[in-house]
């Protein structure tokens, strides 16, 4: 149990402190950072998705007039570690996946750059490869661990038996499509390369976070960490895809390193971004329930089919909510994974939760179709005492209070019966539930200062748009039981204590708990009257940790869903998410995360898709015309609220983290919705029209 | 990406001179399209000859009752002129649901029919392609056909190495309602003006998949004649596409109604906008049943060849079409009764 912090600014919705900046276009991100004389970069990509260059002719392009340079395997420097092969940036011949970089072109213009990628003329050897994902791939295999370390595989009594004899069963395959983040600020940087400095490396860079992005930078070029300095204010939009680092950072620091003195500039354009910058792997998930005649699960099983690449392995923890959701007797999960000459897929927002929540969350609407049961009461009577995993007492679990409460603000009572029709539109209804992990990562430090009258917080966490600028503060005023407006809190540099990754929802819980130490501590040592100067420096590791509990966030979303009995067109008029998560720092920036997810979840739901082409090797649609994301007019009436909930085992703050959840289960309730409205079960994402055509009258 | 020269000469007589005479040389109007291409090295040259201010930007009476749409005025401008939404609502329309505004602000009377496929391969240079590299080939074949062409292709599958093989479809909302509307494109070329049926100027495939129209090099759209519509008619557009705004047509349609006449333009459907003329000829004199357009329709597209490729390929589009274009005329109908 957790002494948590007497709430003062702490739940209110205060206005982002970077919201201004943003808005006038003062704030600066990182390929806009102001520096002398910068040279440009523009990649090189690989045209053959397996095989090895034999010739790179880049006379043409260092022949133009403003190129500085051009980086290959053949003159590129030797990196100190080659371990990672997504960031062994032109090492070597090979080429494991069609976009690679083969390359680098440096000059005085963009526009130079550009023409002179143009120019390298690179010969390949091409080999045969392997890029489509199938259910039975002959190279399926079983990873040691999913990410982050979970086991691969678990059971626990009998599937297969419980399936024979249940009263209800369902038994069925279900799909989610290649997914790429695509945030809005695309993956940048300016770097800066001084070897006779005390720092010789300033990296600005769009990163989910300046320690993890040092540490992986020093890693690959052998070098300390107090030699580079990372920063990074401001990022236009992550949703995991800065989470680690990806090639292009590398490259730019290795273009540095060919230019010392002269600060490099490099942006992956939005077509690049489709083959460097990480995306979610496609998921194939066959599922298996059963239920006794109330509706009690006797088991529950899913078994995941997913990719990953030749040259570096991702394991999608996909089958991981299914362990925890619903209590049955018999379960197992299983992830097999295929190998394949394709890009590196990487975090995506939720990873494992957002495509682990679609297969079982859709195949209970099945289940609960096939006993009669309101789909609602089919969840609220599986509902867990214990973590059925680990047997651990929840730290808190009100998913059955989000069901109610939805249902109730959503009007479900009195949904309109299946295959409703009004005027031209088919008119259905869904539910689905939410689940987030609550985490903490073990390592943040952050220092609270008295300077001039006022509290200085600094820690070098990384706000990706979704308010750590601003939630941060709340947390160190009530700490320190302080007014908010006498908090300053600096994020985002190396130059500041060290602090984890902006993920897994873990930014808020982990540096609010940094920061609550340190301002225990600091009371402690000064008292309520500091002198100026006075400092200390507190660390996550030093704060409360339950490990008796098993602590998720949990919530339930309902959709309409509207079907066009002529055209099948889709839309989502009403999407309405209940969630109970914590306490709630800030509701203003909670409720954008909450309704951010959602929205981002409806796009799972209706149109995003990286269509892969396997007969070449990459996604056919890399851009952002072609590759659809829900749009304002596809957003109807958003609605996200929240429990106030109170845990005390979680951390300091009661805070179970929110960035997440909310595109869990989305996808689930649309196509439960479509169910619903037409009869159509469409078991593979994105739904679109052409599949539910057929079965309109 | 490549340097061009770029110029912005004095008269439109002097931009089609400029260009005729460099076999490298386009024209350059709102840049929505041109520009990208630019970018993405489909489009590769040497000299940019800037019309955006050559050509009328004007919305003005013709004498016949028609309107006559200078070339260089915005798609946002034609949207919004009252004689356009009160007289050719289908045009209207059909503007409205093509791009976003920002992009519509930018788009021309000129540019916008002449945009050029938005086939991916098409826009992606390191793929084979007949109408971006004449020979090459044709990657759509059995790849990402969700947008591709089902009428006016020879056969399911065509030959993929083929020389003439192309499924593209064309992509402008505007050109289907202009198909529609009997539009006549006014053009001033080196060897002088002529008149084009908006109907006849973009072609089929046939042996040159890399020419979209037939316009010769250097000729230059100066206006868009639209022919009064008889007292009474009533049109509209229909867009059936993958999200709710700023997509592209799977399938559109284009109607007008006047009387006993009646007209179908159908996009996303062929490598230009496709004139549902049987279905027309079916329909014309009849009464509009359901069961009579739906008739019409399949007779319409007897000769479809679905393209199977990635993600089921696009064979949806046979009764898309269909079931799109009974819905409209059926509101049309409606509103005459009401
Ligand atoms: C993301 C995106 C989404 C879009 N969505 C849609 C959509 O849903 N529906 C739709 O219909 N369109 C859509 N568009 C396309 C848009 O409508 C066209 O790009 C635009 O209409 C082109 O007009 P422009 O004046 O900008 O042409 P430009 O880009 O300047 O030129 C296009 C072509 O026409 C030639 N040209 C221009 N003017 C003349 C002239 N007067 N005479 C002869 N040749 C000329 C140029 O040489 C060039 O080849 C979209 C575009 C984008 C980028
Ligand atoms: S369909 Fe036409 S535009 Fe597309 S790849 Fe084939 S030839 Fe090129």
């Amino acid at each position: 149990m957790t002494d948590l912090l007497q709430p003062r600014a702490i739940g209110q919705g205060l206005v982002r402190r970077d919201g201004e900046a943003k808005v006038r276009g003062t704030a600066t991100y990182a390929y806009e950072t102001p520096v002398d004389h910068p040279a440009y970069a523009h990649p090189v990509q690989a045209a053959i998705a397996r095989g090895r260059v034999t010739r790179i002719d880049t006379s043409a392009a260092e022949a133009l007039d403003g190129v500085l340079a051009v980086l290959t395997h053949e003159n590129a420097e030797r990196l100190a570690s080659t371990e990672d092969r997504e960031l062994a940036v032109l090492q070597s011949p090979e080429v494991a996946f069609r976009g690679q970089l083969v390359g680098v072109v440096l000059a005085e213009t963009s526009e130079l750059a550009r023409q002179g990628a143009d120019l390298v003329r690179v010969s390949f050897a091409e080999e045969e490869h392997d890029s489509e994902l199938t259910v039975d791939h002959p190279a399926l295999y079983k990873p040691d661990k999913v990410n982050p370390s979970f086991e691969t595989d678990t059971a626990e009594g009998d599937v297969a038996a419980a399936m024979a004899t249940a009263h209800a069963t369902v038994e069925q395959t279900y799909s989610t499509a290649m997914v790429h983040n695509n945030p809005l600020e695309p993956h940048a940087s300016t770097a800066l390369w001084e070897p006779g400095a005390q720092v010789p490396l300033t990296l600005w860079d769009s990163t989910q976070g300046v320690h993890p992005d040092r540490a992986a930078v020093c890693e690959v070029f052998g070098l300390d960490e107090e030699q580079v300095r990372v920063i990074c204010p401001y990022v236009g939009g992550g949703f995991g895809s800065k989470g680690t680092p990806h090639a292009n950072v590398m490259l730019v620091v290795l273009a540095a390193r060919a230019l010392p003195g002269r600060p490099v500039k490099l942006a992956l354009t939005r077509q690049q971004m489709f083959f460097l910058a990480g995306y979610r792997t496609p998921t194939i998930q066959r599922m298996q329930v059963a239920a006794d005649r109330t509706g009690r699960l006797q088991a529950i099983a899913i078994d995941v089919v997913e990719q990953t690449s030749r040259i570096k392995e991702f394991a999608e923890q996909t089958g991981t909510p299914t362990r925890m959701m619903y209590a049955a007797p018999n379960r197992r999960t299983t992830h097999r994974l295929a190998p394949l000459d394709v890009p590196v897929p990487s975090w995506f927002r939720a990873p494992g939760e957002c495509p682990g929540m679609f297969g079982p969350e859709v195949a209970l609407d099945e289940l609960a179709e096939a006993l009669g049961l309101d789909p609602v009461e089919l969840r609220i009577r599986n509902d867990p005492e214990v973590d059925p995993e680990t047997g651990k007492p929840w730290s808190s679990r009100h998913l059955v209070e989000c069901l109610r409460e939805g249902a109730e603000r959503f009007g479900w009572a009195d949904r309109p019966p299946a295959r409703h029709r009004d005027g031209d539109w088919f008119v259905g209804t869904g539910v689905a539930s939410s689940v987030y992990p609550t985490m903490r990562q073990a390592t943040s430090d952050a220092l609270v200062r008295f300077e001039e009258g006022r509290y200085v917080v600094e820690i070098g966490a990384a706000d990706l748009g979704t308010g750590a600028w601003t939630v941060l503060p709340q947390i160190a005023a009530d700490a320190l039981d302080v007014p908010v407006d006498d908090v300053e809190v600096r994020i985002g540099d190396t130059r500041l204590p060290q602090a984890s990754v902006a993920g897994g929802s873990s930014g808020t819980n982990t540096w609010g708990s940094a920061i609550t130490v340190a301002a225990r501590e600091f009371r402690g040592k000064f008292g309520a009257e500091p002198r100026d100067g006075d400092e200390v420096t507190g660390s996550v590791d030093q704060a409360a940790k339950d490990t008796e509990h098993a602590a998720y966030a949990f919530g339930a979303q309902f959709a309409e869903v509207r079907v066009h009995a002529d055209t099948g067109e889709l839309r989502v008029p009403r999407l309405y998410g209940v969630f109970a998560a914590g306490r709630i720092i800030n509701p203003r920036t909670a409720r954008s995360q909450f309704i951010g997810g959602m929205t981002m979840g409806l796009s799972m739901a209706l149109h995003e898709n990286s269509v892969w082409d396997p007969r070449i090797g990459q996604v056919a649609n890399h851009d952002l015309a072609e590759y659809h994301i829900t749009v304002n007019a596809d957003v109807g009436d958003v609605q996200a609220y929240w429990l106030d909930e109170h845990d005390p085992y979680v951390n300091a703050m009661g805070s179970k983290g929110i960035g997440e959840i909310g595109i869990t289960g989305t996808a689930a309730a649309v196509v439960n919705a479509v169910h619903r409205a037409t009869g159509i079960r469409v078991r593979d994402l994105p739904v679109t029209l052409d599949k539910v055509l057929g079965g309109l009258p | 990406m490549k340097p061009f020269a770029y110029t912005r000469p004095g008269s439109a007589a002097e931009a089609v001179r400029e260009v005729a005479v460099e076999p490298g040389a386009v024209f350059l109007a709102g840049g929505t399209n041109l520009v990208d291409h630019l970018k993405l090295g489909v489009a590769r040259p040497d000299l940019v000859v800037d019309v955006r201010t050559l050509t009328s930007r004007e919305i003005t009476d013709l004498p016949d009752g028609g309107l006559r749409l200078g070339a260089a005025s915005t798609n946002s401008e034609v949207t919004a002129d009252r004689r356009v939404r009160e007289r050719y609502p289908v045009l209207a329309q059909a503007l409205l649901a093509g791009a976003t505004g920002q992009l519509r602000n930018a788009a021309t009377t000129g540019g916008n029919p002449l945009q050029r496929t938005r086939c991916v391969y098409f826009q992606d240079v390191t793929t084979r392609c007949n109408k971006r590299e004449p020979g090459s080939g044709c990657s759509a074949v059995g790849g990402y056909t969700r947008y591709h062409a089902v009428l006016g292709v020879g056969s399911a599958m065509p030959d993929p190495t083929a020389p003439e093989t192309c499924i593209a479809t064309h992509p402008s909302d505007m050109a289907v309602a202009l198909t529609a509307l009997d539009a006549q494109v006014q053009v001033l070329g080196p060897a002088g003006e002529r008149t084009i049926p908006f109907g006849e100027l973009h072609r089929l495939p046939g042996d040159h998949p890399s020419r979209d129209t037939v316009l010769e090099h250097g000729e230059l759209i100066t206006a868009v004649d639209l022919p009064p519509l008889p007292s009474g008619a009533r049109s509209a557009y229909r867009k059936v596409r993958d999200r709710a705004s700023y997509a592209f047509a799977l399938v559109s349609v284009a109607a007008v109604v006047a009387g006993e006449d009646v007209r179908i333009a159908l996009g996303g459907m062929a490598h230009r906008p496709w004139r549902a003329t049987r279905a027309e000829a079916l329909l014309t004199g009849g009464p509009l049943t359901e069961h009579a357009v739906a008739h019409a329709m399949e007779v319409e597209l007897t000769a479809a060849q679905p393209q199977p490729g990635l993600e089921g390929g696009n064979g949806f589009k046979i009764p898309l079409a269909t079931r799109t274009v009974v819905a409209t005329l059926r509101d049309l109908t409606a509103e005459a009764l009401r």
